[in-house]
């Protein structure tokens, strides 16, 4: 029987995160560092200090999980990284370090797309999906609907024309001046109003496609903030903003399932953290007989493990790519489709 | 002793691999294009010189002051590297490498940094060590100072001297000569590192760093406030 350890790396943007998947045993070692702290101060991610604490962190988290998988380099058989899409020099870190593993060890090196991994990341679970299925995927910078066939088999539905879904909550949280980053802030002033008290739309729900708009939103949000709030009616703003996002991408992701006859969905991505979206999911999919499907929540932001997995899918179904020649090459645009 | 080194700060990057007398090495592409070529460069350098990297000593990477995504990319090699190999680094400061390039002398250092900024600093080599005569320091051309002691003494080196602001100042005739052209190179990179590798300088691949010079890379939100901007 073949035994294969494969070490994830991914470094797109404010989270260093290195892994350890074994083909047989699953995801044995991870860890994350986020940068949360680091860019706080900024009100937002400084791509020179992102890059620069990437070069801080990598070796520490490569060190750990190591020893807490109980192997040694010689031991890895592939080292998948993040290639893109992403902060050009953040990536790089991760790039430059895993092809020179790669070339140290004589071991094949295996660039992933960001989004496979979060997209592939609920097949990490206990009890994970069976392709085909829809996956609804709604991060900071991405919010898209996409068939998955098999590991690599993409077909993008439909997908955000402005503003992706975490971005919008990061924008609105700022409008209401709640702290960087600010979707788990929003969802918590949210707890405290009631939705429907403030009336905002929900762009793009009858639009009869599977694409998205949040920037609307965010103007909407600016304009109710400028008649003046108070602390009452900003909870229940938030409250309403977040209801509005939830039914948008509820009422979509039901519309990708009918379109595509599909039964099973999986969500991944930041904002599938997101408490009232889980709700309202798993409730409509009870309804028509389908299921859920989340990453658990430590894979939910950025993380090595995913990396490690969609490195390990690929390996396995013979899709895994190694640069020509050891080149370090990033992409930070990349469109999934053309995977 | 075998020793490897990577110098992708500037313009031109390069390889070397030194192997006791033997220096090997590979230069080329255009500022942006490096990490398309230097792990290659890395593997075939390695089987020119007929050794595996586990025979290595030592990685010597070029350090900075320099462009920053050429530094990190020095060091993200160094550490993949070092830890799959398990192998020390050594940190080279880059300006010390320019000016060993240089050979026995004196030279003042300075290298283009962008956003009208260069790097520089006075250093002296003397045999197979370089003494610094001044702090790296990071600032406008036009104020960049005179060399210590006698300027004829001096030879500039570096980019920085490319630059009409460098090159209006007053002093700069007084210096013995000027060489704009000079760059760092890995062949000196890996010569350096050797002697910092014998007496026992190294530094784990944790906390092997570029040195930026340049710290303050934005403003935080309480700074630009303070300026009378937005949040
Ligand atoms: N509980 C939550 N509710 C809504 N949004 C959330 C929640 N938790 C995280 N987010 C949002 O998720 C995004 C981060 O997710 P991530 O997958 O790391 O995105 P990216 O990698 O695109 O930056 C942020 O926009 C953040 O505000
Ligand atoms: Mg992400």
């Amino acid at each position: 029987m073949r035994r294969m350890w494969i070490l994830g790396i991914e470094s797109s943007c404010d989270e260093t995160g290195l892994a350890l998947y074994h083909d047989q045993r699953g995801l044995v070692a991870h860890a994350v560092h986020s940068q949360i702290d680091l860019h706080q101060a900024y009100g937002g991610v400084v791509p020179e200090l992102a890059s620069r604490d990437h070069v801080r962190r990598i070796v520490p988290l490569y060190r750990q999980v190591l020893a807490d998988a109980g192997i040694v380099a010689a031991d890895i058989d592939a080292v998948a990284y993040t290639a893109g899409p992403g902060l050009a020099g953040a990536l790089l870190v991760g790039a430059a370090f895993a092809e020179s593993v790669a070339l140290a060890l004589g071991r094949p090196a295996i660039p992933i797309h960001h989004l496979e991994g979060h997209l592939l990341s609920p097949l990490l679970s206990a009890d994970p999906p069976a392709y085909p299925f829809v996956a609804l995927l709604v991060s900071g910078g991405h919010t898209q609907l996409m068939r998955v066939s098999a590991v690599g088999e993409y077909e993008m539905l439909g997908e955000t024309l402005d503003d992706a879904a975490g971005e919008a909550f990061d924008k609105t949280a700022k409008l209401l001046g709640l702290p960087y980053p600010g979707g788990p802030a929003l969802a918590a002033l949210a707890q405290q109003g009631t939705p429907g008290r403030v009336k905002l739309p929900r762009p793009m729900l009858n639009s009869g496609d599977l694409d998205f708009s949040f920037s609307g939103l965010k103007t909407a949000v600016l304009n109710a903030v400028n008649k003046g709030l108070d602390e009452a009616g900003r909870a229940d703003l938030a409250a309403e903003f977040q209801e509005a996002v939830v039914d948008v991408l509820v009422g979509k992701s039901l519309a990708a399932l009918r379109q595509t006859r599909l039964k099973q969905l999986v969500v991944a991505g930041g904002v599938g953290a997101n408490r009232r979206l889980r709700e309202r999911l798993d409730l409509e999919l009870a309804q028509r007989k389908g299921r859920v499907f989340y990453p658990e929540l430590a894979l939910c932001t950025d993380n090595g493990a995913m990396i490690a997995f969609a490195g390990a899918q690929r390996l396995a179904a013979g899709l895994a790519h190694p640069a020509d020649a050891h080149e370090i090459a990033v992409r930070p645009r990349w469109p999934l489709d053309t995977l | 002793m075998k020793l490897l080194a990577l110098e992708t700060s500037a313009e031109t990057a390069s390889v070397a691999l030194l192997t006791g007398d033997r220096l090997l090495h590979r230069e080329g592409g255009t500022p942006g294009t490096h990490a398309r070529f230097v792990l290659g460069w890395v593997e075939t350098l390695l089987e020119e010189g007929g050794c595996a990297l586990a025979e290595i000593d030592g990685i010597a990477f070029s350090a900075g002051p320099g462009s920053f995504t050429g530094l990190r990319l020095a060091v993200s090699v160094a550490q993949g590297l070092a830890v799959a190999a398990d192998l020390p680094l050594i940190a080279v400061p880059t300006l010390h490498a320019l000016a060993f390039g240089r050979g026995d002398g004196l030279h003042l250092c300075c290298m283009d940094a962008r956003m009208s900024e260069v790097y520089s600093q006075a250093c002296e080599v003397r045999g197979d060590a370089v003494i610094a005569r001044s702090e790296v320091r990071v600032g406008a051309p036009g104020d960049l100072s005179p060399p210590p002691g006698e300027p004829a003494q001096w030879q500039a080196c570096g980019s920085g001297f490319a630059l009409p602001a460098t090159q209006s100042l007053h002093w700069l005739p007084t210096l013995a000569g000027i060489d704009a052209s000079a760059a760092p190179h890995a062949r000196d990179v890996a010569r350096l590192g050797a002697r910092l590798l014998d007496a026992g300088q190294t530094v784990d691949a944790a906390l092997a760093a570029p040195l930026y010079i340049r710290d303050k890379v934005a403003q935080t939100t309480a700074e630009r406030l303070a300026a009378g901007g937005r949040a």
